[in-house]
């Protein structure tokens, strides 16, 4: 078994003319969050997509858990799971029966006590007999990520999992991929966010016009540019600071940091 | 291939669940049917010479057949809608028999169109449709009617998989639905002119409409059942050849 829980070799892909990945390389340690950074249109996506089975690769190699997944389907889809970039969930079902479907999809015994667990997990359990389409953006993203963790796989795929969410939502996102992290599962993500991937990310790449041009730690990257200079500056908050301290709920009653 | 039972029903229940929590996709499927049966009864039905029996009796078969081609556009439409919103995907990049996803949309279709078949039937017994048919004969109606909707629900399987929009996704159903009116479905179609009444006669409506109409009357149905069956397995055949190609192109 290799020491990495993804290997990406010469992966090529395009669609007609265009050609969106021109021979990506990287790999991933096993237990650790890997981000692939990048613009929109970079090729992030079409990554994920042949790690997760759902595209071909035109050439190059795909490996994951030491499988080729090419020609392995099935093997590679028991162990991955996949959020894409759009909240995977059925609207109709409520939370519940959302967390029961896929853990009957997973062959698992005992669904219910499955969604139970999670609901109680990412405190959904108030929302649990809801209907999803009541459900605000974080709810919803938290559910979705909530799916992806039925059965353990060793693997996870995060395609931009906190775009289009308010920076509430993205920090409850946060807080959730670093459970996962914490407890050994390999987590890829990929993000156009530079603070996200500095956030969460043990390495990141940077894919960009579909190659990986720069591939470290963030300390590594870091030193790419010259070192910084040393400067004074009065500590203004940011503008998240100012959202986040109005409104958090927990902090209406205290008074606000000056 | 284990598991394709098991996870064609649970996706089925999954699929179910958008039927009975939206039953105005049951209303809205009835809606044209019955409309169609009320203006052509009580309007243009006075006018309409169809022989001996009440002009309900011969109307419904086709008022029938137009209420599947009418249910199996929202197939179509929620497959379009699985496939655009992400949970298709994620469907697909599970553990699962793959094709247990296309036949929970199908099975689905089976049991919203015959809910749909049911409400028409019980708003033409309203309006005066006598049938003398024993329970063969039901059995029989049903099982066309059955067959007819599952061949219909691999073309609806076809948009689905492909269509770019909402609308082009629905839009195909159009011409199944005024197909029944070149039939022998509305008027006898030996009161139309030549070409027109070749193609009403060798088209696929007019043999269903008439095996099911001598079924309900309790006539022999003759020759008319075998190239109605005919009909209904060649279209199931073909329509889920093709659909499957194109899933298997499009999940690859």
């Amino acid at each position: 078994m290799s020491d990495h829980a993804i290997e990406v070799r010469g992966l090529r892909k395009s669609f007609g003319a265009l050609e969106v990945l021109k021979g990506v390389d990287f790999e991933v340690a096993r237990g650790s969050i890997f981000a692939l950074l990048g613009s929109n249109g970079a090729g992030k996506t079409t990554v994920v997509r042949i790690l997760s089975t759902l595209l071909r690769a035109d050439s190059g190699s795909a490996q994951v858990t030491g499988v080729e997944v090419a020609g392995n389907g099935r093997r590679i889809r028991e162990v991955i799971s996949l959020t894409g970039q759009f909240a995977a969930v059925d609207e109709i079902l409520t939370g519940r029966e959302n967390l029961v479907l896929v853990a009957r999809l997973r062959h698992l015994k005992d669904p219910g006590a499955i969604a139970d667990g999670l609901l109680e997990r990412f405190a959904l359990t108030d929302a649990a007999g809801r209907r999803v389409a009541t459900y605000s953006g974080g709810m919803r993203r938290r559910l979705d990520i909530a799916m992806s963790l039925i059965g353990a796989p060793q693997v996870i795929f995060l395609d931009e999992p906190t775009t289009g969410l308010d920076p509430e939502a993205r920090l409850e996102v946060w807080a959730a991929v670093r459970r996962l992290a914490a407890s050994g599962t390999t987590v890829l993500l990929t993000t156009q966010y530079l603070d996200e991937a500095e956030q969460l990310a043990d390495r990141i790449a940077i894919l960009h016009e579909g190659r990986i041009i720069q591939n470290g730690t963030l300390a590594e990257l870091k030193r790419l540019i010259p070192p910084a200079t040393v400067e004074y500056v009065e500590k203004q908050p940011t503008l998240e600071d100012v959202f986040l301290a109005l409104t958090r709920k927990e902090a209406r009653d205290e008074p606000l940091p000056e | 291939m284990n598991h394709f039972l098991s996870d064609t029903v649970a996706l089925t229940g999954r699929s179910l669940k958008h039927i009975t929590r939206s039953m105005d996709t049951i209303i809205t499927t009835t809606l044209m049917p019955i409309a169609f049966l009320l203006l052509f009864v009580y309007v243009f039905g006075g006018a309409i010479k169809t022989g001996a029996g009440s002009y309900v009796d011969y109307l419904l078969p086709g008022i029938l057949l137009i209420t599947v081609a009418t249910g199996i556009s929202y197939t179509a439409f929620r497959l379009f809608m699985d496939l655009q919103g992400g949970i298709f995907e994620r469907f697909q990049s599970m553990p699962i028999a793959r094709s247990a996803a296309l036949w929970a949309h199908v099975l689905t279709s089976i049991v919203g169109n015959i809910v749909s078949l049911a409400v028409v039937v019980g708003v033409a017994l309203l309006m005066g449709f006598r049938t003398g048919a024993g329970f063969g004969a039901w059995l029989a109606v049903a099982g066309i009617l059955v067959l007819f909707t599952l061949a219909l629900t691999w073309i609806a399987v076809i948009p689905g998989l492909t269509a770019k929009s909402v609308d082009g996704a629905s839009a195909f159903s159009y011409p199944l639905i005024f197909l029944p009116f070149v039939s022998s479905a509305f008027v006898p179609t030996a009161s139309m002119p030549g070409p027109v009444r070749w193609f009403a006669e060798n088209q696929p409506v007019t043999s269903i409409v008439d095996t099911i109409r001598n079924l309900f009357a309790g006539q022999p149905v003759g020759n008319d059942i075998w190239v109605a069956l005919a009909w209904c397995v060649g279209i199931l055949v073909v329509a889920y050849l093709v659909a499957m190609l194109i899933y298997r192109r499009r999940m690859s």
